[in-house]
């Protein structure tokens, strides 16, 4: 089939719609991780230098990735903003994934807070991609300070436990004209497949893989999961029946002639 | 005494450049936050520390 499907964001234009996590695993596994997830954006974690630590993982990532830094350990708008703006300086590019979270035990988006950074960071020119908590009003405040696209979790970061969210997460894809990424607690292909069979833009994840136990295959899985749920929604999925049943074949009942 | 990623140094009076330098980090691998406001990487060389000062050194590292 031939690929006119493109995901834009900020005005890029991607072919893959699986956006890999670089955190919780081996940096040697990065470059096979994103091969094999045929992953096109990759975030990134921003923190304190280590002078020790000769690796880096910008040594890792392929030509030619996006790096989407997040403001992960930002507990408001403005440690967020600082992030961002040192992420910037790293001299990667002006993607930026807003994350920010007050809640250590359950790492739930503060969506105010994420809501404000957007609106600084959109006007100074970044890509804000943020991530939320299901909410179609925090989306709509989201769209209206600038986001280029949003990122709904489907549970609890790092869970695996797959689309909690889902009916809510429904109404973001159905009302909201940016790209709806899910993001956070997808852990396994069949779960990053319905996301895109409901018509989600991409798929973000991390800890399914992280935790996998071969992580390359587990990339390959994801890829084709999301390519199928791809394909399945823009193919428009077969109606459901509320009861009763209907034959796939034609009933010519000759046998009770 | 100047913050660096939390820690007293006793360095005021250096430039960022000499700081990274002493330190081991790669300035090209970094950014610098000095009270709050970001270097550019141009100013390297002619920014001084002060005494109370604190600054930031990071970099990136794997995250979701």
């Amino acid at each position: 089939m031939e690929n006119n499907d493109k995901l834009i964001i900020g005005g890029r234009e991607f072919n893959s719609r699986f956006i890999l996590g670089s955190g919780k695993y081996s940096l040697k596994l990065i470059e096979a991780a994103v091969k094999y997830a045929g992953a096109e954006l990759i975030t990134l974690a921003v923190r304190r230098a280590n002078t020790k630590d000769h690796e880096n993982i910008l040594d890792y990532i392929p030509k030619g990735v996006t790096l989407l830094p997040n403001t992960s350990g930002a507990r408001n708008a403005e440690e967020a903003v600082r992030i961002a703006r040192l992420a910037r300086e790293l001299g990667c590019g002006d993607f930026v994934k807003i994350e920010i979270m007050r809640d250590t035990k359950y790492l739930l988006p503060d969506n105010a807070e994420t809501v404000k950074a957007t609106e600084i960071l959109a006007k100074e020119g970044f890509v804000v991609m943020p991530y939320m908590y299901p909410d179609l009003n925090t989306a709509r405040d989201l769209v209206n300070a600038g986001a280029a696209s949003v990122m709904p979790l489907a549970s609890p970061i790092g869970s695996n436990k797959g689309l909690a969210t889902r009916d809510f997460i429904q109404i973001l894809i159905d009302e909201i004209d940016l790209p709806i990424i899910v993001d956070a607690g997808i852990g396994r292909p069949s779960q990053a497949c319905e996301a895109m069979e409901m018509g989600a833009a991409a798929v973000m994840s991390n800890t399914a893989l992280a935790t996998a136990g071969d992580l390359p295959m587990m990339a390959d899985a994801f890829r084709k999961a999301i390519e199928a749920g791809r394909q399945a929604y823009l193919s428009g999925l077969g109606r459901v029946l509320v009861r009763g049943a209907s034959p796939s074949d034609t009933l010519t009942g000759f046998l009770h002639d | 005494m100047v913050k660096v990623n939390g820690n007293e140094m006793d360095i005021a009076g250096m430039t960022v450049s000499e700081l990274l330098e002493k330190e081991g980090y790669k300035p090209e691998k970094v950014a610098v936050e000095l009270d709050l406001e970001i270097v550019p990487k141009a100013q390297y060389s002619s920014c001084i520390l002060k005494d109370g000062s604190s600054v930031e050194v990071v970099s990136f590292v794997g995250g979701g």
